[in-house]
């Protein structure tokens, strides 16, 4: 691959991740003083991040490491906060078969924010979508390492409040979402997730309703797979 | 925890982040024709996953204490108008993040 065309791509890409700049360089100095605060040496937070590279199961891993040793529900723990990967995973196959080389750092590096992009950006005419996927991925990546060194190392001098910045992700899931309405051709699926997501919420609280909700959206798009094929087709 | 414990229970997270990633890629590799059940749950999951993320972003508001979720809602639907009259990303995001803060700072 001439090197024009990996710029091609990386350029492609940047414009798309310049929310999760903002959203990543915030959660991760927060990521960082958090694990301070925890009473951990810098090197810890980072070391996480550059291995594991999952928001809401570092900050969890943060409580689990100030307990006593348990492999096994540590383990059990990580498959549940995670279990959403496999769904991006599955709705990735196509998009990241014939990456090569490349196929195990995308994947490696799949989190909410590059599969958000990666599964809805329209890619321009011209541009490798393989390199286009993996720069998305790499560029998010690089953010959270960032923000989480600033916030292991230069913590706890920070003197602003940064409460709220992060609404930044919020609001960019919600602008996906509404693009997303406007190119469909069916809403169900949209609406299942949505209704189904905030029943389990309300029956099973923000702590455990993400594995509920992802088994009750699987059920709900298996038992209305003929009129939504129909849809979709028409 | 002892440095050992601690570098083990890092590695086991590690271990089970990288299934949920890789697993789907594992039992539907590239060559074999994946079922076409696989394939209509990947094209009409997305759909769904999206919208399980918009409200995985608001499980930590309390609708029946402190301000009702107000400053989160308020900003979310001004966030969706804003994206629907002007199609503009940057100009949502930064909208709607600008007025959550003004809403938590100043107002409530």
């Amino acid at each position: 691959m001439p090197n024009h065309k990996l710029a091609a791509a990386a350029k492609a890409a940047f414009p798309h991740t310049i929310p999760i700049l903002t959203g990543f360089l915030v959660l991760g100095i927060a990521y960082g003083i958090y694990m301070k605060a925890l009473g951990f040496s810098p090197i810890v937070p980072i070391l996480i991040s550059v291995f594991v590279f999952a928001g809401s199961m570092q900050f969890v891993a943060g409580s689990v490491l100030t307990g006593a040793f348990a492999p096994v529900s540590t383990f059990l723990l990580t498959l549940m906060v995670n279990a959403r990967h496999v769904f991006y995973g599955i709705s990735m196959l196509e998009k990241y078969r014939d990456l090569g080389k490349k196929k195990f750092p995308t994947i490696f590096w799949m989190c909410d924010e590059s599969f958000s992009i990666n599964v809805s950006a329209e890619i321009p005419q011209g541009v490798d979508k393989g390199w286009f996927y993996f720069f998305v991925s790499l560029f998010d990546y690089s953010y959270w390492l960032i923000g989480t060194t600033l916030g292991a190392i230069l913590g706890q001098f920070i003197p602003f409040d940064t409460t709220g910045v992060d609404f930044a992700m919020t609001a960019l899931f919600i602008v996906i979402l509404v693009s997303q309405w406007e190119k469909e051709k069916s809403h169900i699926s949209t609406l299942g997730g949505l209704g189904i997501s905030l029943v389990c919420l309300v029956l099973f609280g923000a702590d455990h309703f993400i594995v509920a909700s992802m088994v009750g959206i699987v059920l709900f798009l298996t038992l209305l797979r003929r009129p939504i094929e129909r849809r979709l087709e028409a | 925890m002892t440095n050992t414990q601690i570098i083990l229970t890092v590695a086991i997270i590690m271990g089970a982040t990288m299934l949920t990633r890789f697993i789907s890629f594992l039992v539907f590799p590239a060559g074999k024709e994946t079922p076409a059940f696989i394939q209509y749950l990947g094209k009409v999951l997305p759909a769904a996953a999206m919208a399980m993320l918009v409200v995985y972003c608001f499980k930590g508001v309390d609708l029946t204490s402190g301000n009702h979720g107000a400053p989160e809602l308020i900003a979310g639907v001004a966030v969706a108008l804003m994206h629907k009259w002007k199609h503009s990303m940057l100009l949502s995001i930064g909208g709607g993040t600008a007025l959550y803060l003004v809403l938590i700072h100043f107002v409530f």
